[in-house]
C-alpha cells in the first residue's frame, strides 16, 4: 500500500476511534420528569395527518392528553411515515431504551418487531394492532378494530347507492383490518342485493398512495360509481373519485369528509381512547400486558359518522341505522 | 353484457396504456439525446423525483399548473447542470455519478416534500382534454385522442426527437459527439458544450416526466412516486435502439403489462399480480440478451473526452 | 471502460502504469486519498446550506445526529449492526469496481441471499446450530452470487451492460420476494389468525446469531464481516485470481495479450460481489430480523456503494468507512426524531458524497499530475529550461 492509502486508512481509523471514546461519556441523564407523568412514545406508518389509520390514534393520543391536563400530565413522543418495519423497529427499541412507559406500535406490520423487542424490555407496556396476538408476554397488549362492522353498514348504503351496481374497492395488502373491513363491506352489499358486483383490488403496499390512483382510476373506468377502500393511501381513491366528479366515497379509520365534502357518504370512525385510557390505569395497578382489545360498534370504539355535506335520502339512512342497531344488538353477525 | 364489457374492457386497457407510457416517453427519450452524445445518465430517477414535487408544489401554492411545468423542467435543468458538471468537466465515473445523482434526487424531493408540504394532498391536475374530430372516432378515439395535454406531448415528442437527431445538425453534432468526440473536436466541435446540452435536455425532459405524473397521472406528489421508473427509461433506451420509435415501442410494452395487471385485478382475474409485474423486467433482459442492435450503442458511451488523450 | 495506452503515454514523460490506472475512472476512484473526507465535509455543508433554507438549525441537527449515534450504547450499537451489512456489500462492490465492473444490482442480491437463507435454515429447522448457521450463510452467499452470475454471463457472452441488467435483476428479485413472503413462505402462524401479514415464518432459535450486547441488536455477524474483510484484501492482492482481477480493470488491453480473459474474470467479480451481497441480505435475517420481511435491504445496496467509495475500494479502508456511514445512517433517525427534520436530508447528503467523491477523484489526478511535473521540473533544471524555450 503507498504511503498516502496508509495515511487516509490511518485518518479514518483515528476518526472513528475518537468517536467511539466519546460514548464513554456517560448519557445523558433523563430529565426529572413529574412523579406522576405519563410517557407514551408511539410509531406509525404513515403521516399524523393521513386521515386515516395513524390520525386515528394520534388524535386519539391528543384528546387523552388534553383532558389529563396537558403535557405536564402526559408526554406524547411519535414517529410518523415509518412504513419500512426495519425502521419501526428501530424506533420502537429506541423508546423502549429511553425509558417510555408504553410504546405503541401502530401497524400490523411490526408484530415481529414487538415480539423481538419486548423482551428485551419487560417494564415497558407495548400496544401493537391491529392483531390480536400478545405472543404470550405479559407487557404486550393487542388490539383491533371490527372493521367488519363498520364495512357492514357502509355496504349496505354503498348498494343503495350504486346506479351501474358496480362497486369498486381499493385496498392495500389483504391483511389486518383492511381485510376485515372489506369482507364486511362486501357481505353488506350482498345482503341488500347479491346481484351488485363488488370488485377489488389489492395494490400490495400500504404507503403507495400512486399506486392506489391508479387502481381506483380503473375501477371508475370499467364503470363503478361508489368507491371504498383502506389504509392510508385512500387519499389517491378519493382523488380519483373527484376527478371523476360523480363517483361515491365510503370511508373507514377516520372521518374522510373533509378530502371530499360532495362525495364522502359516510366514514367509520376509528375511536381509541377507550382502550388507551383502560392501558394508562392497568399499569397504575401493576398490569403491563396481555389483553387483546377490539374496537366494536357497541362498546363505542366504532362508529359511522354521516358527511353533513351530502345529502344522503332518508329511506337509505334508515337502512343504514338500522344495521348499526341490529350490529350493535346482535341481530345481524358479521364474519371478518 | 358481456360484449360491451370486453369492448370498453379493452379501451380502458388500451387507454391506461397509453397514459401509463407518458412519463417513460419524456424521460426516456431525454436520456436518449443524453446517451447519443455519449453520456449515461442514471439519475433520471432522482431528477423526475424532483421534478416531480417541483411542479407538484408549485402548482399547488399558485393554482396555476403551466407555472408547475415550468418550475419542473427547471428543477431538471438545475440536476442537469449539476450531472453535466460532474461528468463531463470533471470526467467523473459516470455510471457511479448517475447513482448519486440518484440518490440526492430522491432525498432532496423527500426532504423538501415532508418539510414544504408534510402530507399527501390530491390536486386538480391536466384533466383528460378530447380532440374534436379524431376524439369521436369509435375505439381509436376514445384510446388515443382522450387524454391529458402533457400524454399528447409525450407522443409528440417522438417524431419531433427523430426529427432533431436526424434530419438537423444539432443531432448530427450530437451523434459525432457520441461516436467520436477526438474527430468531432478537431472538426471544431465542441464535445463538452454538445454534452452540457444533451444532458440537461435529458434532464429537462426527465423532470418533465416527473411532473407528469404528479401533475396528470396521479395527481399528487409521495415520497419515491417514481418507484424505480427512471430506471426503467434508462432501460428503454438500450431496449430502443438509442431511436425515439425503438423507445416508443418499448414504452408502450411496458406500460402495456402494467395497465394489464391493473385492470387483470380490478376483472377478478386471478393470476398473481407479482408474477405480471415481473413481466417486463424479464421481457427487457431477454431482449437486451438476443435482440437489441447492439452496434447502434454510442461509441464513446460513458467515457468521459479529454482532449489530446484519444 | 477500454482504455487507450498508444499515444498518450509516449506522450508525457510518466511511468506508463500509473498514468494508465489514474486514467481509468474507477482506477483513480481506488487511488484516491484525502479527497474523499473533504468531500464529506463539504457534502456536510452543502446540508447546512440546504437545513437553513428550510429553516432548520444546522448545527441543532448536526448535534442531535451525532450525540444521538456516539452518545449512548445503543446508538453505537445501532451504528454497528448497520456497519456490517454495509461492510459487507462494500467488500462485494470493491471487487467488481477492482475489475471495472459496476455493481448496481446490490439490492436484488441482497434479497436473494436473504431468502434463500430464510427458505434454507426453515427446510432444515431440526440441524443443530453449528451445521446450520453456517450452511445458511453458505447458502445466502451462493443465492446471491447466482444473482451476480446473470448479469455477468450477459455481460460477458453478449455484451449487455451491466447497469442495466442489474437494475432489472433488482426488480425482479423485489417481485420474488413478494411473492414468496405472500405465498410459499408465508408465516403459517398468520395464516392461522388470519393477518396474512407479509413476512416469512419466524426462523429457528438455533440460526439465530449470538448478540454481543444485551438488550441490543449487534450481533456477531459484525466480526464474520471484518475478518471477510481481511480475507478479501489478501485475496485481492495475495492470489493470483485476486491480481488477475486487478489486472482486468487497470488494463484490459494488456491483460488480453497476457492470455488473461477479460470477460471470464468481469463475470467473476460481479458473481463475488453478488455473493457478499447475499452474505448481508442472510446476515440480516439471521443476525436482526430472524425472519424475511418486506424492506430487509433497507437500501444497503445503494449506501453500501457510498461506503465503498469512501473507503476508497480498498478492503481494509471500508471498515472504518462502514462504521462512518452506518452512524450517518444511524444519527439520520435519530435526528429525525430529535429536531423533526425528516432522515431524508441524511439521504441527499449521502448522494452528494457520492458526487463530490467521484467528481473529486479526476481533480486529485490533475493535482497529483501537476505536483509531479513540478518535482521532475525542480530536479532537473537544464530540461525545463529546454522546454521553456
Amino acid at each position: 500500500m503507498t504511503t498516502k492509502r496508509t495515511f487516509f486508512i490511518l485518518l479514518q481509523v483515528a476518526l472513528v476511534v475518537m468517536l467511539l471514546t466519546s460514548a464513554c461519556a456517560p448519557a445523558a441523564a433523563p430529565t426529572s420528569s413529574e412523579a406522576k407523568k405519563v410517557r407514551v412514545a408511539v410509531v406509525m406508518p404513515s403521516s399524523i395527518t393521513d386521515m386515516a389509520f395513524s390520525q386515528s390514534m394520534f388524535s386519539a393520543l391528543k384528546a387523552i392528553q388534553a383532558e389529563m391536563g396537558g403535557e405536564t400530565a402526559m408526554e406524547i413522543v411519535y414517529s410518523e411515515n415509518m412504513f419500512k418495519v426495519p425502521d419501526a423497529a428501530a424506533a420502537i427499541r429506541d423508546y423502549a431504551s429511553q425509558g417510555y412507559e408504553i410504546v405503541i406500535a401502530h401497524g400490523s406490520q411490526y408484530g415481529s418487531s414487538v415480539q423481538e423487542i419486548a423482551p428485551d424490555f419487560l417494564k415497558t407496556t407495548f400496544a401493537w394492532g391491529t392483531d390480536v396476538n400478545t405472543f404470550g408476554m405479559p407487557n404486550v397488549y393487542a388490539y383491533t378494530a371490527a372493521a367488519e362492522e363498520g364495512g357492514y353498514v357502509n355496504g349496505v348504503l354503498a348498494a343503495l347507492l350504486t346506479k351501474n351496481k358496480l362497486i369498486g374497492v381499493t385496498g392495500p395488502v389483504e391483511v389486518g383490518d383492511a381485510k376485515t373491513y372489506i369482507d364486511g363491506f362486501t357481505q353488506g352489499v350482498a345482503a341488500v342485493d347479491p346481484a351488485i358486483k363488488v370488485s377489488k383490488t389489492w395494490t400490495g403496499s400500504f404507503s403507495d398512495v400512486a399506486l392506489m390512483t391508479e387502481a381506483a382510476k380503473t375501477h371508475v373506468a370499467a364503470g363503478a360509481d361508489v368507491l371504498t377502500g383502506s389504509s392510508q393511501s385512500v387519499v389517491g381513491s378519493i382523488g380519483a373519485a373527484k376527478e371523476a366528479g360523480n363517483v361515491l366515497w365510503f370511508g373507514t379509520q377516520a372521518d374522510q369528509a373533509s378530502l371530499a365534502p360532495a362525495l364522502v357518504v359516510a366514514s367509520q370512525v376509528y375511536d381509541w381512547k377507550g382502550m388507551i385510557k383502560e392501558i394508562i390505569k392497568n399499569r397504575e395497578s401493576g398490569k403491563l400486558g396481555g389483553d387483546a382489545y377490539k374496537l366494536q360498534l357497541s362498546n363505542g370504539g366504532l362508529m359511522i359518522a354521516y358527511n353533513p355535506g351530502y345529502s344522503l335520502p332518508a329511506d337509505v339512512k334508515a337502512a343504514g341505522d338500522k344495521a348499526i342497531a341490529d350490529i350493535k344488538s346482535g341481530a345481524i353477525k358479521v364474519e371478518p | 353484457m358481456n360484449e360491451l364489457l370486453s369492448t370498453s374492457i379493452f379501451i380502458g386497457i388500451l387507454a391506461s396504456a397509453i397514459r401509463l407510457a407518458t412519463p417513460y416517453l419524456y424521460a426516456s427519450i431525454g436520456e436518449a439525446f443524453a446517451q447519443t452524445s455519449g453520456v449515461v445518465n442514471l439519475g433520471v430517477d432522482g431528477i423526475m423525483l424532483v421534478g416531480g414535487f417541483s411542479g407538484f408544489y408549485v402548482a399547488m401554492i399558485s393554482g396555476n399548473l403551466w407555472l408547475g411545468l415550468l418550475a419542473a423542467m427547471l428543477a431538471g435543468l438545475l440536476m442537469g447542470l449539476l450531472m453535466s458538471f460532474i461528468s463531463v468537466t470533471l470526467k467523473a465515473e459516470q455510471g457511479i455519478s448517475g447513482i448519486g445523482l440518484y440518490m440526492f434526487g430522491l432525498g432532496l424531493s423527500s426532504l423538501l416534500f415532508k418539510t414544504m408540504i408534510g402530507t399527501v394532498k390530491t390536486i386538480d391536475g391536466f384533466a383528460p382534454v378530447r380532440i374534436p374530430l379524431l376524439g369521436n372516432i369509435p375505439v381509436v378515439g376514445e384510446i388515443m385522442f382522450n387524454q391529458s395535454l402533457l400524454v399528447y406531448g409525450a407522443f409528440l415528442l417522438v417524431p419531433v426527437a427523430w426529427w432533431v437527431l436526424e434530419k438537423t445538425t444539432l443531432g448530427l453534432k450530437i451523434k459525432s459527439v457520441g461516436q467520436n468526440p477526438a474527430a468531432a473536436d478537431t472538426l471544431g466541435v465542441s464535445v463538452d458544450k454538445i454534452r452540457y446540452f444533451s444532458v440537461c435536455l435529458g434532464s429537462v425532459l426527465a423532470g418533465l416526466a416527473g411532473a407528469s405524473l404528479s401533475l396528470s397521472l396521479v395527481n399528487l406528489f409521495q415520497e419515491n412516486l417514481t418507484a424505480g421508473q427512471g430506471f426503467i427509461a434508462v432501460a428503454l433506451v438500450y431496449f430502443g435502439g438509442w431511436r425515439p420509435l425503438g423507445i416508443l415501442g418499448g414504452a408502450l410494452l411496458f406500460s402495456t403489462v402494467n395497465a394489464l395487471q391493473l385492470w387483470m385485478q380490478v376483472l377478478g382475474v386471478n393470476i398473481e399480480s407479482d408474477v405480471m409485474v415481473m413481466l417486463p423486467y424479464l421481457l427487457t433482459i431477454a431482449a437486451l440478451a438476443i435482440a437489441v442492435n447492439r452496434t447502434r450503442q454510442p461509441a464513446a458511451l460513458n467515457k468521459p473526452f479529454e482532449r489530446g488523450e484519444n | 471502460m477500454q482504455n487507450d495506452i498508444g499515444a498518450s503515454s509516449l506522450k508525457k514523460k510518466q511511468k506508463v502504469p500509473l498514468k494508465i490506472q489514474l486514467k481509468n475512472g474507477l482506477g483513480r476512484l481506488a487511488y484516491g486519498s484525502a479527497l474523499p473526507i473533504l468531500a464529506v465535509l463539504l457534502a456536510l455543508l452543502a446540508g447546512a446550506v440546504m437545513l437553513l433554507l428550510l429553516k432548520a438549525n444546522p448545527l441543532e441537527a448536526y448535534s442531535a445526529l451525532i450525540i444521538g449515534v456516539f452518545g449512548s450504547v445503543s446508538g453505537l450499537t445501532q451504528a454497528l449492526v448497520k456497519a456490517t451489512p454495509l461492510l459487507l456489500v462494500g467488500l462485494g462492490i470493491c471487487i467488481a469496481f477492482r475489475a471495472s465492473v459496476i455493481n448496481i444490482g446490490a439490492e436484488g442480491q441482497i434479497i436473494l441471499g436473504a431468502v434463500m437463507g430464510t427458505w434454507f435454515a426453515l427446510i432444515f429447522r431440526t440441524w443443530p446450530g453449528w451445521l446450520l448457521i453456517p450452511t445458511t450463510i453458505l447458502a445466502g452467499f451462493v443465492a446471491g452470487a447466482a444473482w451476480g452470475f446473470v448479469p455477468g454471463i450477459l455481460k460477458a457472452r453478449f455484451n449487455v451492460n451491466e447497469i442495466l441488467s442489474t437494475v432489472m435483476m433488482n426488480a425482479i428479485a423485489l417481485q420474488l420476494m413478494n411473492l414468496l413472503i405472500r405465498g410459499p413462505l408465508i408465516d403459517p402462524a398468520g395464516v392461522t389468525a388470519g393477518t396474512y401479514l407479509a413476512q416469512s415464518e419466524r426462523l429457528p432459535e438455533q440460526v439465530w446469531l449470538a448478540r454481543l450486547v444485551p438488550q441490543t441488536l449487534l450481533h456477531s455477524g459484525l466480526i464474520i464481516a471484518i475478518v471477510l474483510a481481511f480475507l478479501v484484501y489478501i485475496f485481492l492482492w495475495r492470489t493470483t485470481i485476486g491480481y488477475r482481477i486487478r489486472a482486468v480493470g487497470l488494463n484490459p488491453d494488456a491483460s488480453r495479450y497476457a492470455g488473461i480473459s477479460v470477460p471470464v474474470y468481469q463475470a467473476l467479480s460481479l458473481t463475488l460481489a453478488g455473493g457478499f451481497a447475499g452474505l448481508a441480505g442472510v446476515i440480516e435475517v439471521i443476525g436482526v430480523q430472524h425472519r424475511l420481511l418486506e424492506g430487509i435491504t433497507s437500501g444497503y445496496g445503494f449506501s453500501g456503494i457510498v461506503a465503498a467509495l469512501f473507503g476508497g475500494l480498498h478492503p481494509i479502508g471500508l471498515i472504518p468507512a462502514s462504521v462512518l456511514f452506518g452512524g450517518l445512517l444511524v444519527g439520520a433517525d435519530k435526528m429525525q426524531r430529535a429536531v423533526q427534520v425528516p432522515s431524508a436530508l441524511v439521504d441527499s447528503i449521502l448522494g452528494l458524497i457520492v458526487l463530490f467523491v467521484v467528481g473529486s477523484a479526476y481533480l486529485s489526478q490533475r493535482w497529483a499530475a501537476r505536483r509531479r511535473i513540478a518535482a521532475i521540473k525542480s530536479i532537473e533544471p537544464i530540461q525545463s529550461a529546454q522546454v521553456k524555450q
